[in-house]
């Protein structure tokens, strides 16, 4: 028997006491308190935006100068207008880029898993190389290599900064989602291949009615996430001057008189937007991934 | 080197591509500075978040509730806001409200420099993405297998350092190599606040020299290269950690 070791009392395993119960680990947030919460914030915004006196814009300077300076929640509001149009284009650019990432990625990952020899070894250096870049490089890459506008048979197509944008986010997309399309193909049993194969079906139709329907469940809590972290990085267009929500609160702040202490107040209320607009899709992603219980 | 010099030189006077950062000393001296910075940056960052991811997955599963809200909140926070709006809010942000210290010159600075900012930007939101990595691997490790090693008398202690954590690591190696490989990509994010990392000596070079094609590419084709060797590092770790019979565990 050893000495300084004091085994605890164990009862035998059939007579074992109940259990006490766990500890309730936190309350669980649903959507709807994050959908209660977004109409909270946008109800009090709203009537503190109603209720906020007009800005002084037609205060003579002397005045202007002898006010009270604004505090952060007053400048957030006259502004919100305004930072709103810069959010939403951020909304608009995740969703292109996201729509042309996801279309080329697509046939990339189709490519992937081609017969053709070439053809495969190819896309798989393109998906690497796209995919292994940063997201800031690939958006400098595709802002300076890309001409602002093409002619196309006198035709001149011009090519603003945005569009530039939306071809920068939607490569690293592509990438994405090729990889995505080639781990659910590959995660479907072979014999379903064989299956079909005894069946009759040719190697279109098996991929076409067979294993892709199935790859669109796998795919699509993965490809959401990916959606919510290509929202999250437009702001980094702000970087090569596209005019988005960043631009647009730099230009707030430095219209507010440039003080220091409204930066905090500023880039959070830029946090708050983001994360009020992400975490519902996280939430979401998360409940699709428990219910169809996909590993990976 | 001096032939590679040479090479480079002669290349820009026959055809006008223009690699001034091999033929050029202090063009050269940037950008090797930029690629260190940017290997700094990383190395420091992944070893802080993973601290935070381990001291998150502790405090996660600690009886204390207002402790697991508060890491629940941090994680969810800093999962659901971009990256860049991080680093600027650190930057701009929280910097003006810290003291200023007296340099040796007698120059007023702030507390922390942008790169001390950065690190400490990118530690925290790769931190957030490594608790909840940690945390799932603790939880993937089978109740079963933890009351067996009690019933061989491991203490509680013994079960977690010989039972759970070497499990654990190797359920959550690929999801954490995805992290990491993510976090080097994102150092280029302190591009921002003119941290001197391969992006920004980049920009300064082609600035300089107008060379944007050239060093786009090369800049492309370095982290291609960085990121490439990481992966392949990680990956032959996580090769040679498999659990046989788990997942794709032993190769295929």
């Amino acid at each position: 028997m050893s000495v300084g070791y004091e085994a605890p009392f164990r009862p035998m395993a059939v007579l074992l006491p109940p259990r006490p119960r766990e500890p309730q680990p936190l309350p669980r947030v649903t959507m709807r308190h994050a959908i209660l919460f977004v109409t909270a914030v946008l109800l009090v915004a709203t009537v503190a935006h109603a209720q906020a006196p007009d800005a002084p814009a037609a205060a003579p300077a002397h005045e202007a100068l002898t006010q009270e300076p604004a505090t952060a929640l007053t400048v957030i509001i006259k502004w919100l207008p305004l930072l709103m149009k810069g959010f939403l284009f951020n909304i608009l650019i995740s969703v292109l880029a996201m729509g042309l990432g996801t279309i080329a990625g697509l046939m990339l990952g189709l490519a992937q898993i081609s017969q053709n020899r070439l053809l495969r070894q190819f896309a798989w250096v393109v998906t690497q190389f796209f995919r292994n870049a940063p997201w800031l490089v690939l958006l400098f890459f595709a802002m300076f290599m890309i001409p602002f506008q093409f002619n196309v048979f006198g035709y001149i197509i011009p090519f603003p900064d945005w569009v530039k944008a939306i071809i920068g986010f939607g490569l690293p997309v592509m990438a994405n989602v090729a990889e995505l399309l080639r781990g659910a193909i590959r995660s479907i049993p072979n014999g379903q291949w064989e299956a079909a194969e005894s069946l009759a079906f040719s190697r279109n139709k098996t991929l076409w009615m067979i294993i892709l329907p199935q790859c669109v469940k796998r795919m699509l809590p993965p490809w959401m996430n990916l959606y919510s972290l290509i929202t999250m990085a437009t702001v980094m267009a702000n970087l090569v001057g596209v005019s988005e929500m960043l631009t647009l609160t730099a230009e707030v702040h430095a219209a507010e008189g440039g003080r220091p202490e409204l930066l905090a107040p500023l880039y959070g209320f830029a946090m708050l937007c983001f994360f009020v607009y992400c975490w519902p899709i996280g939430r979401a992603t998360q409940y699709l991934e428990r219910r169809f219980h996909v590993k990976t | 080197m001096e032939a590679l010099a040479e090479w480079a030189r002669s290349l820009y006077e026959t055809t006008g591509i223009n690699l001034s950062f091999i033929y050029d000393s202090w063009d050269r001296a940037r950008f090797f500075s930029g690629l260190g910075m940017t290997i700094y940056l990383s190395v420091v960052s992944v070893i802080l978040s993973l601290i935070i991811g381990a001291i998150g997955a502790w405090a996660q599963s600690s009886p204390l509730a207002p402790l697991r809200w508060l890491v629940n909140g941090f994680v969810t926070l800093f999962r659901n806001t971009p990256p860049l709006v991080q680093i600027l809010f650190f930057y701009f942000g929280l910097s003006p409200l810290l003291p200023r210290v007296e340099d040796a010159d007698g120059m007023m600075q702030p507390l922390l420099s942008s790169v001390q900012w950065a690190i400490i930007a990118l530690s925290l939101f790769a931190g957030a993405f490594n608790i909840e990595i940690f945390r799932s691997g603790i939880e993937a490790v089978p109740n079963s297998t933890k009351e067996a090693a009690e019933a061989l008398g491991y203490t509680r202690l013994g079960v977690y350092r010989h039972i759970v954590l070497p499990l654990a690591l190797r359920v959550c190696l690929p999801a954490l190599n995805n992290n990491l490989v993510n976090l080097l990509k994102v150092t280029s994010l302190a591009y921002a606040i003119a941290v001197p990392e391969l992006l920004y000596v980049s920009k300064q070079i082609w600035t300089d020299r107008q060379n944007v094609p050239e060093m786009m590419i090369t800049l492309l084709v370095v982290y291609v290269l960085l990121v490439g060797v990481l992966v392949w590092a990680m990956h032959r770790w996580e090769r040679s950690l498999a659990i046989p019979g788990y997942g794709q565990g032993g190769g295929q």
